[in-house]
């Protein structure tokens, strides 16, 4: 398929974000699970509940369900893919990297298709769709973590 | 609708144009096409005049001390009470000049619903109430012991009414509805249901704040017992709304905030409150606001409201073909032009709102998405959110084109 050409497809909507949007990986919930965080937006009403299970220390397991927009089902689909099989330290770093990415003008490096999102950063409302399924990945790894 | 017709032909929309300083903007490179008027109006220059004039001339506070610029600020409010009564159509002691519609509907929440209804007493609201005419209620509830029951919406997005006579029985003491809703643009057959309530003692509160702005509303023709409306919608600054009540329920209502204005004696230890409905209008009003709130009643009224609403209509039926031509659109609510106005909502198949609200306004299409302040009615819509498209006197056909061409942009980058 060819990609975008207008402005709005150049900087937000990268294929692979669409891509990810029509045919999300690690769709489901995992049974049973260590862990399972639900996640709302309430301005606008996405919702994640994503859970995991660890075998050992390493994220065995990792699946999403819910309703939102494409940039919050997209970047929950890639979170997933990039933490999948990761230790518990490797899942984190890639969460704490990407929410930089997005929130602190984190560099974009070594982030696979996340890579894609660093455009969200033009539209600030748009922000919190993207952070939303990284928190709750940060709340699954760490209960502690908070959820903000 | 000829005489409609005939009142259309003559809105002058581009002279209305140029009276709205902001609708001059180009937002992303495109002129600015506002569609999103039922979440909040712009104000013509007129308004912003008043509002001007007040703070430069004529600021002082109201209601207290002798000076005469304290005299001339009291009558400005004043003077916005009984212009905004007239506009209404209704007695100006029955006035209450607040905030907004919420904290009108908090208002009979509290004073009426909470402090005047006892345990087991019901009130019925409907399915598809603006958080703000569900959630006070909610709260009312819980404190005083109230029950609530809710009239159902049809698929059609029309209100069923079927089950009305039974809602309306004892316990029910109060009906709580909107006019016209926020999200699916029904008009609520008001008056049947008013008359209905009516037979068996029920009071109805009327969220009035997408029909006043759009429509002739008369609280005498209505017959309503609470009326609640805000100003930032039809032209008026943010911070006047009104709240409209039988001044007889008022006078039988304690107050809703305690302080200065609203008392007629104090003491250490207890008070006695001023009359209707300064005992409702606690502390420093938004005098501005009221100013640029009565300047907006002259404004509706020199073009009539008549006027106003019909080329509405015409609007909304270009804006409903419009979508309903569409591959891929769903539209919600009634399509039949005499029972809806002029909010239209709408999804873009496996196109979450937000994603087309992002692309509408990156082509200079302002348009709300979300759940706009209704969660039970999407549930009831199946439906996490929608794209609403609203329209006012300010706009064209064109607009709507152009909302049309900017669709399309949405069906190409989720083809």
């Amino acid at each position: 398929m060819q990609v975008g050409f207008s402005p709005v497809a150049d900087d937000l909507y990268r294929e692979i974000i669409l891509d990810h949007y029509r045919h999300p990986r690690h769709r489901g919930r995992v049974d049973p699970a260590d862990a399972v965080v639900e996640a709302d937006n309430p301005l606008c009403g996405d919702q994640i509940d994503l859970s995991v299970r660890f075998d050992g220390d390493q994220l065995a397991e990792i699946a999403f369900d819910g309703t939102g927009c494409s940039i919050s089902q997209a970047a929950c689909s890639m979170l997933c893919d990039a933490v999948s099989g990761r230790s518990r330290e490797q899942a984190l770093d890639v969460a704490q990297r990407f929410r930089a990415m997005l929130v602190e003008d984190g560099s974009p490096n070594d982030l696979g298709d996340l890579e894609a999102l660093q455009g969200v950063r033009a539209y600030p409302v748009r922000v919190k769709c993207a952070t939303l399924p990284c928190n709750a990945l940060l709340q699954a790894l760490d209960p502690g973590e908070d959820a903000q | 609708m000829t005489s409609l017709d005939v009142a259309t032909a003559t809105l002058d929309v581009a002279a209305v144009r140029a009276d709205f300083p902001l609708l001059q903007r180009r937002v992303n490179g495109h002129p600015l096409v506002y569609l999103d008027s039922a979440a909040t109006s712009q104000k013509p220059q007129q308004v912003l005049d008043a509002v001007d004039n007040y703070y430069r001339l004529h600021n002082a506070n109201v209601h207290r001390g002798v000076h005469t610029i304290g005299n001339e600020a009291t009558d400005i409010f004043e003077g916005a009470r009984t212009r905004v009564a007239r506009f209404i159509d209704a007695p100006a002691e029955g006035l209450v000049l607040l905030r907004n519609t919420t904290e009108a509907l908090n208002l009979v929440a509290s004073s009426y619903a909470r402090e005047l209804l006892s345990p087991g007493d019901r009130i019925v609201l409907t399915e598809m109430e603006h958080h703000s005419n569900l959630v006070p209620w909610q709260l009312a509830a819980e404190r005083a012991g109230l029950e609530l029951a809710f009239l159902r919406v049809n698929d059609d997005g029309t209100l069923d009414l079927s089950g009305l006579d039974e809602l309306l029985a004892p316990p029910t003491k109060l009906v709580s509805l909107s006019h016209q809703s926020n999200v699916l643009g029904t008009v609520v057959p008001l008056r049947a249901v008013i008359d209905a309530a009516h037979e068996r003692d029920v009071l109805v509160c009327v969220d009035a704040a997408q029909s006043v702005p759009h429509m002739p509303v008369s609280v005498r023709d209505l017959d309503c017992d609470f009326l609640a409306f805000s100003g930032h919608k039809m032209c008026a600054p943010m911070g006047a709304g009104v709240l409209w009540a039988r001044p007889e329920l008022l006078q039988r209502m304690p107050p809703f905030l305690g302080g200065g204005s609203m008392i007629l004696r104090v003491s250490l230890e207890k008070s006695t409150w001023s009359t209707v409905p300064h005992k409702f209008e606690a502390g420093t009003p938004d005098v501005g606001a009221a100013a640029g709130l009565a300047a907006a009643c002259d404004y509706f009224d020199a073009i009539g409201m008549d006027r106003v609403h019909a080329h509405e209509q015409q609007l909304t039926s270009h804006l409903l073909s419009l979508l309903e031509e569409m591959d891929g659109i769903d539209v919600y609510g009634p399509h039949d032009m005499s029972a809806r106005g002029g909010a239209v909502s709408f999804n873009v198949t496996d196109v979450h709102a937000h994603d087309v609200g992002t692309i509408l306004d990156r082509q200079g299409v302002a348009v709300r998405a979300g759940h706009h302040c209704c969660q039970p009615l999407m549930k009831r819509l199946g439906v996490a959110a929608t794209a609403r498209a609203s329209v006012y006197l300010y706009n064209t056909h064109e607009e709507i084109d152009a909302l049309g061409d900017a669709l399309a942009e949405v069906r190409r980058i989720f083809r």
